[in-house]
């Protein structure tokens, strides 16, 4: 593989994104289950729920903000390493990008205020209502950004100018491209599922240790019935994306399922090592005709392989090949869980299940898991493209870039984002850990204290610290531990 | 067609503007920061920026993307030109943010997240000085692209309007201060305001004076006729300010000196678009030239004009929950 500044552009993209991604995949979805919550507190007046919103704002709080400053990276990347791609392109996606500041972090920042410090301010109705608003903002910012990423792979609604850059014939095609509502709703449910893993997760660990007993099993009915629902219903989109992916982006497909030749009958390649430059596989696993059965939904279904592309056309076939197989057998673990876990639940023998809250709780990176190897399938898959067909990625680079200053810059996101990311990671563990009583003790003493109020991100965090000092307790490295952690 | 190019200029304009004012504020008191040593004023400082520096740092997400999405050849000749300046100013953006929150986490090491708050402020507002620069400096451009490389900004001019702006920053940064403090605090507030503006006014001589040298356009604009006296109203207004807001720091005035230096930042912005315009990639791109298609243009413009004003209302009221002093015990004043 040759190292020049395209090579490194694309590594230094995926590494800001890869992190970034991460945040949206947890708050999009915590928003809308903070927001039920919200309502069923309003609602049904269960004291419950008021305590698991706190808690999980807490968490949501610092999520949100790490989401904020990653993101400000993001529109800047496509200036300062992809020049040509935004010179050519900024007419069709340059107002989409802005409509997603306008109408979604605007909203988001406005609202989010009122839901994390509003709560003894404002009647009850309005705080619910911001709950709503906040999610509906990351929704609205996902409407976008989803819009954006689906033009560049299914590309409509465009003419091209002499000079070669693109122009809008209509904007409603340019929005409603033919990947966009399946991208939309796979993404949608992909980032809603793995934070309900996440609350699964936490959930079981609690119901493990015997702690926060009310507040596990209303987590673990929540989340576990959602899952039941959501996961089979996403492996249904994920097949209708699958089929609009056969249809449009062919190369992209027989990339997924390292297939080479044009056949009927396909296999299912369950295993194999692809080899790009002989064109074949080693070492295959495979069960035969399933491949055309799932791909095609019929058994003699033709899929046309990697040779009927041009060389210089085709994807990074092992890296979307294992990216896929990735996502896929994440998505079995999943289903395993959620099937286990329903009749276990269905039984009543949920919460005495230690091997299953055991496994439970190591479920919970696997949405992100997912979403990360999605993420991976369909962007490497896109390749050589930066618009699918018309726009090479090598096309796309800023010209005046040497390998060298990519590389450094590089080097430069990757020690900031390790320590950041390294140092957030750790806070957020550290508020699992401290659990939903505690954090609520906080907050109740935080609503007491105007000091505290602050209408920005992550700042509901520290209360913790503030509200231990002021009591005159110190607060030692055992308080984060919870008790009998080991049962 | 109705040209909607001015219009947009003008919108951008004033997302730029509004992101110097008052991202400009809270960088300078994080830099500020760095000089002041007492915990329980370092709190102070911190609380008085906390609840708005969010809001004041979306007005940049606003002006990057807005310069995308409306003169998407400038942004794809700029942002190239300063590929380094870019990057520290992300990185100083991303470790002063998270270290708002960070510090204040239980069993943070908060010494750490104080000096990240100080120098990723510095350093963002030092690389946005060098993007200025290189702004007024002019790009040289081959076809539709930056023909230079990625090191032209380590050039005296740039990094000299570099330092120019972290004295800007530090005059907002310490008016700032001056409004929302009292006693100790407040008075140190007013001895840095000075000091800033000793720094700001050599600064706004200094380039000039050095601008004009360089570039005949700049001078033909500024000296010829009618310029020089349609133009003559900015370099007086700017010392009359000037010496409002020394005389304001003596005599105690709170709110004035805040108001004065804001008003030194709109007129040397002021006094940068009458050297520019209508260049958005100096020395040879328009705003027309630049500019997206007429189509994305209308698109983009049909929701801003609902959207701005909307944002503007609610930026200015999250302003009026949080004004009045900041004080260590009891926060802010909220009705």
């Amino acid at each position: 593989m040759h190292i020049d500044s395209v090579l490194l552009s694309r590594f230094q993209f995926a590494w800001v994104v890869a992190f970034h991604i991460l945040l949206p995949a947890f708050t999009v979805g915590l928003s809308c289950f903070i927001a039920t919550l919200e309502f069923n507190w309003w609602v049904t007046k269960r004291d419950v729920f008021r305590r698991l919103s706190a808690f999980w704002l807490k968490i949501f709080a610092v999520s949100f903000g790490m989401g904020v400053v990653s993101g400000i990276v993001m529109p800047f990347q496509f200036g300062t390493n992809w020049s040509r791609y935004a010179d050519k392109t900024a007419n069709v996606v340059g107002s989409l990008m802005g409509y997603e500041v306008l109408t979604a972090f605007f909203l988001e920042s406005a609202f989010l205020g009122v839901l994390l410090f509003g709560r003894k301010l404002v009647p009850q109705w309005a705080h619910v209502m911001s709950a709503m608003f906040v999610a509906i903002g990351t929704l609205i910012s996902s409407f976008w950004i989803l819009a954006v990423n689906s033009w560049m792979q299914t590309p409509q609604g465009y003419r091209i100018l002499p000079d070669g850059r693109f122009d809008v014939v209509s904007f409603f095609d340019v929005i409603f491209s033919p990947s966009f509502p399946f991208r939309l709703a796979h993404t949608v449910t992909a980032f809603l599922v793995t934070t309900a893993f996440v609350i699964l997760g936490v959930a079981a660990m609690y119901m493990r240790q015997r702690r926060a007993i009310e507040e596990s099993r209303v987590m673990l009915k929540m989340s576990l019935i959602f899952l039941a629902i959501m996961v089979p219903l996403q492996m249904v989109i994920g097949d209708a994306h699958g089929l609009n992916t056969l249809k449009h982006q062919p190369a992209k497909l027989a990339a997924m399922e390292a297939l080479w030749e044009t056949r009927s009958r396909v296999p299912a390649n369950l295993f194999s090592i692809p080899d790009q430059d002989e064109e074949r596989n080693h070492f295959e696993i495979s069960i035969p005709v399933l491949g055309s059965l799932y791909l095609t939904h019929d058994p003699n279904g033709v899929v046309r392989g990697l040779k009927d592309f041009p060389r210089e056309d085709r994807p990074p076939v092992a890296v979307v090949f294992f990216a896929f197989h990735i996502m896929v057998g994440v998505a079995l673990l999943m289903l395993a869980t959620v099937v286990t876990g329903i009749v276990l639940f269905a039984r009543g023998k949920l919460e005495n299940s230690p091997r299953w809250l055991r496994a439970a709780t190591f479920t919970m990176p696997l949405g992100f898991i997912a979403v990360i190897a999605g993420w991976t399938t369909t962007e490497a898959g896109r390749q050589p493209w930066t618009v699918y067909g018309i726009l090479r990625t090598r096309d796309s680079v800023t010209p005046s870039l040497t390998t060298g200053d990519v590389a450094l810059s590089w080097l430069l996101y990757m020690l900031a984002y390790t320590v950041i990311f390294g140092a957030g990671f750790i806070l957020l563990r550290r508020l699992v850990r401290i659990g939903p009583a505690q954090a609520t003790q906080d907050h109740e003493n935080e609503s007491l204290q105007p000091k505290t109020r602050a209408a920005r991100p992550l700042s509901a965090v520290s209360s913790g610290g503030e509200t231990s000092r002021q009591s005159g307790r110190v607060a030692t490295s055992d308080d984060i531990v919870p008790p009998r952690r080991r049962n | 067609m109705l040209d909607l190019v001015p219009l947009w200029a003008a919108i951008l304009a004033l997302a730029v503007f509004m992101y110097v004012l008052l991202d400009g504020f809270d960088l300078g008191v994080g830099m500020l920061f760095l000089l002041r040593r007492d915990p329980e004023e370092r709190n102070l400082m911190i609380n008085s920026v906390a609840p708005v520096w969010d809001f004041n740092e979306t007005w940049l997400v606003l002006g990057g993307g807005g310069l995308f999405a409306v003169f998407p050849l400038a942004f794809a000749i700029i942002v190239p030109a300063v590929y380094f300046p870019i990057l520290f100013m992300l990185l100083g953006l991303i470790f002063r943010g998270v270290a708002f929150e960070f510090r204040e986490v239980t069993g943070a090491r908060k010494w750490l997240w104080d000096r990240a708050f100080a120098y990723g402020s510095l350093v963002a507002t030092f690389a946005q000085g060098i993007v200025l620069g290189m702004f007024i400096q002019g790009f040289p451009i081959s076809g539709r692209q930056f023909a230079g490389t990625s090191w032209d900004w380590v050039a005296p001019f740039p990094l000299l309007v570099g330092v120019g702006l972290i004295f800007g920053y530090s005059l907002q940064g310490a008016t700032w201060l001056v409004l929302k403090t009292e006693g100790e605090l407040q008075d140190w507030g007013r001895r840095m305001a000075r000091y800033a503006l000793i720094g700001v006014i050599a600064f706004i001589v200094l380039i000039s004076v050095w601008t004009p040298l360089e570039d005949a356009r700049i001078a033909a604009r500024w000296f010829g006729f009618p310029g020089s006296i349609a133009f003559a109203p900015v370099p007086i207004l700017t010392a009359l300010l000037a010496w409002t807001l020394w005389s304001s720091l003596g005599k105690g005035r709170e709110a004035l000196p805040f108001v004065c230096s804001m008003g030194l930042f709109f007129l040397a912005f002021t006094g940068l678009v009458i050297s520019l315009w209508p260049y958005i990639a100096p020395p040879s791109v328009t705003l027309w030239e630049a500019s997206a298609s007429p189509i994305s243009h209308q698109f983009f413009l049909i929701g801003t004009m609902f959207l701005l004003p909307v944002l503007m209302v609610y930026v200015t009221w999250s302003y009026w929950v949080f004004r009045g002093k900041v004080r260590g015990d009891i926060g802010y004043h909220v009705e």
